[in-house]
């Protein structure tokens, strides 16, 4: 088993204008969660969202909890908020 | 049909997709662009999309929709990147063969795309623009060029 992963992370809208890129690629421990991946991610880009607000990802196009374990060659998309439109 | 297009939408032929001698009902929502939003006037939007993910939701979405309701056929086509005042950036088009699932599942169908599909769309103002939905983010950009 490989000791580390290497994860690719996809940025759109807002997050994408606010990291200055569309996607990286970020090398971590294997048995990794998801909330380990954003904690990085927040470090690198520390304006990416208040720390109060929670970021929702998709790990391999399914939403994901922070709690899901990485596995080598996944990709996790963050997702902004997504357009609500007005009901009424 | 379930397609994410860059295309200017025409919904005429995705509506007539839909009827079929089956069924006595078709609905239709056309999602449009707003001239004004917040009180002030729109220049353009861009929308933009995760497109895997979000033909797996908009798909998903239909098989929520067939397990709740007799719907016959669905079209479903969302239109991203630069959209102007009064393009149709949305079409869903269901049938059935009476009108009431019809009325229930299009509403629905509308609903559950702006909860859990992963496209976005951005307003663009005179002095800034907004990424709807993003107020949570502390997001609103005034453009310091334009």
């Amino acid at each position: 088993m490989e000791a580390y992963l290497k994860i690719k992370v996809r940025f759109f809208a807002l997050y994408r204008e606010r990291a200055g890129m569309a996607e990286s690629v970020h090398t971590i421990p294997a048995g990794s969660s998801l909330h380990h991946l954003i904690t990085l991610i927040r470090q690198r880009h520390p304006n990416l969202a208040p720390s109060e607000t929670a970021i929702v990802a998709a790990v391999n196009t399914e939403y994901a909890q922070d709690d899901t374990i990485l596995y080598d060659g996944d990709v996790v998309a963050l997702i902004p908020p997504v357009s609500g439109g007005n009901r009424d | 049909m379930i397609e994410i297009t860059r295309n200017i939408i025409d919904h005429i032929p995705i509506i007539e997709s839909v009827r079929k001698n089956t069924n006595g009902a078709v609905v239709t929502f056309l999602g449009t662009t707003r001239l004004t939003s917040q009180g002030k006037k729109v220049l353009y939007l861009e929308y933009e999309s995760y497109k895997p993910m979000a033909i797996k939701k908009l798909n998903e979405i239909v098989g929520e929709v067939t397990a709740k309701w007799d719907i016959r056929d669905i079209a479903i086509v969302h239109r991203i990147g630069h959209l102007n005042i009064s393009d149709v950036s949305l079409t869903v088009a269901v049938s059935s063969p009476h009108r009431k699932e019809s009325f229930e599942a299009c509403g629905y169908i509308v609903d559950r795309i702006k909860e859990t599909v992963p496209i976005w769309k951005k307003e663009v103002f005179e002095d800034g623009e907004t990424w709807v939905g993003c107020q949570s983010l502390g997001h609103y950009q005034v453009s310091t060029k334009r």
